[in-house]
């Protein structure tokens, strides 16, 4: 079993699969068709991203390097976390970008929201971790991969 | 309540705990956390207090934002200067919709587009024609002076400013852009520090002609991600003074630097006012080196995916102006139709084309004589936001074209060298 420990930006518990994303995560592209739409769950509409791009993206813990794109994506995640439909957990390699960061403090702040946000674990971690690995998130920013 | 880490003033202390009202508190709080999380030292004042607002649609679906929008209205809260806003999303006079879409936008995608307005309005909205994605145009009047603090949103006004106007913001989400224009404060990191305005990459440009802005925009952009790059060798082609072309050309450049990757900021070598000022003192000793020739120019486009069903087909409706044509792109397009459907023994467009430019810009183009020239042609002038066209799910089996890499992105528009989208309009 390998560890990866981050910084913690909202803390929580989390064991599940992990979804990987080795490029930036257009948020704005990734969850549009599905927050327009008004689906129950979030199938990754970004074109450009083929290692999201089809797969599902609510309640798993989505591993990504950081966010890119419109600078919508902050009030993209905090819909997508009022309605429900968000990752559980979003593991950033790198250290969060002010899109993504806007995004989890907004959906504290006014949306009480229970998502769990961890950066900084590294490049390792996103080299290391494999498409639909399972996976244990610890209240510390410890991330097991199972 | 929450605590601080950075250090606050008195009275931005008393507005975190709730002296000046429970939703001021909640906006100071999510000023204060965002800044905490990039370990800001402390908050500083919005000196250009003119907002700019990302968030310009009502989509029945953004209920949080409306949900936001009436806490602030009902604590009394504005932004005191007022604010711009992104363009409209519908436009039924200039832009083909059928009864279907109609219904569709009106009813339900954009059902709450009225109601929103309204609250708009209510919180700061400057006046019904400020909607467009180039506030700083100066037919519209949103243009900050150099070294300005702003609190902003919308990626490719943000990137202008920072870039060119030398004005300094950070890529704030929408929402955060409303919430520091209301408390008048945005935190001290990034984009906002001469450290983080400093560059780790140089660009080489060795290309052979001058690079189409959209596409090295996304060259640049896709490499280099959040970073600030210094781009040397572009003002061969581009000449050392910003002139409304240049201007419209690093507009348009940067909206794709910014949306194909996440860009706030570059600098031109001997074009760009900090460029200019300290030269490549702005690069970071480790800084990396990226060149960029014709064939990575070639590559990048290439990669581009094309999403229509049936490629081989013709386009059925062509997008220009993304982000919104300038009074000088204007006067260009339609010499650029007009000249191309004579040389192809044509008078009309042979598929619907729908250019986008600013409410103010509009104004100013219709009484000139080239309006004319440019309604003959068939094409129509829009101040809607063609992304926004996209969201109706029924376009999505449009075969939709476009010059613009952010509509590209966002869409399933197909991406056009200029020539190539002149040439399949006239041809």
């Amino acid at each position: 079993m390998k560890e990866f420990k981050g910084r913690v930006l909202a803390e929580g518990k989390y064991k599940g699969k992990a979804v990987v994303s080795h490029n930036g995560v257009n948020t704005l592209a990734t969850f549009r068709s599905s927050v327009l739409a008004g689906k129950k769950k979030v199938v990754c509409s970004d074109q450009n991203n083929p290692d999201l791009y089809g797969k599902n993206l609510t309640g798993v813990a989505l591993c990504l390097p950081q966010t890119i794109g419109s600078t919508t994506g902050g009030m993209v995640l905090q819909v997508v976390c009022s309605m429900k439909i968000n990752p559980s957990c979003l593991l950033f390699s790198e250290s969060i970008d002010s899109l993504a960061a806007a995004g989890v403090v907004l959906s504290k702040v006014w949306e009480d929201s229970n998502i769990i946000v961890i950066d900084r674990l590294g490049k390792q971690f996103l080299d290391t971790i494999k498409q639909d690995q399972e996976i244990e998130v610890k209240e510390d920013g410890t991330v097991v991969l199972l | 309540m929450y605590k601080p880490k950075m250090k606050l003033t008195t009275e931005q202390m008393s507005i975190l705990e709730g002296k000046q009202g429970e939703t001021k508190a909640k906006i100071m709080e999510t000023i204060v956390r965002y800044g905490d999380i990039f370990d800001a030292p402390e908050l500083v004042k919005v000196t250009h207090g003119e907002g700019h607002l990302v968030t310009s649609f009502g989509l029945s679906l953004l209920k949080p934002v409306y949900r936001v929008m009436d806490q602030i209205i009902d604590a009394g809260l504005k932004v005191d200067d007022g604010f711009t806003m992104d363009p409209r999303p519908l436009d039924t006079e200039n832009v083909p919709y059928n009864l279907l879409d109609k219904f569709i936008n009106k009813k339900i995608l954009y059902g709450a587009q009225d109601r929103y307005e309204e609250q708009l309005t209510k919180v700061g909205l400057k006046n019904k024609d400020a909607f467009t994605c180039a506030c700083y145009f100066n037919e519209v009047g949103n243009k900050p002076k150099k070294g300005d603090i702003l609190s902003w949103a919308e990626s490719s006004a943000v990137n202008y400013a920072n870039s060119v106007l030398g004005a300094r913001c950070n890529r704030n989400s929408g929402m955060i852009d409303i919430m520091g224009s209301i408390i008048g404060y945005v935190p001290k990191f990034g984009l906002l520090t001469d450290e983080g305005r400093k560059a780790s990459w140089k660009i080489i440009i060795k290309t052979t002609k001058k690079p189409e802005p959209q596409i090295l925009g996304s060259v640049i952009g896709i490499k280099v991600m959040e970073d600030v790059p210094y781009i040397v060798g572009l003002d061969k082609y581009l000449g050392n003074e910003l002139t409304d072309d240049v201007c419209s050309y690093l507009k348009d450049f940067g909206a794709a630097t910014a949306s194909n990757g996440a860009v706030g900021l570059y600098h031109v070598e001997n074009l760009t006012p900090e460029a200019k000022e300290l030269g490549d003192k702005l690069l970071l000793k480790d800084y990396k080196e990226y060149i960029v020739d014709d064939n990575e120019m070639e590559r990048i486009y290439k990669s581009y995916p094309v999403m229509w069903k049936n490629k081989d087909k013709e386009g059925q409706l062509a997008f220009i102006g993304c982000p919104h044509l300038s009074f000088a792109q204007l006067n260009e397009w339609t010499d650029i139709l007009v000249a191309n459907l004579k040389k192809h023994n044509n008078n009309k467009l042979n598929i619907r084309t729908v250019l986008c430019t600013a409410p103010g810009v509009k104004e100013e183009f219709i009484k000139t004589l080239k309006y004319q020239e440019l309604l003959k042609t068939g094409a129509t002038l829009t101040c809607i936001c063609p992304l926004m066209y996209t969201s109706n799910p029924l376009t999505h089996s449009r075969r939709l074209m476009t010059c613009s890499n952010k509509l590209r992105t966002y869409s399933m528009a197909r991406f056009y060298k200029i020539d190539d989208l002149v040439n399949e309009l006239t041809k």
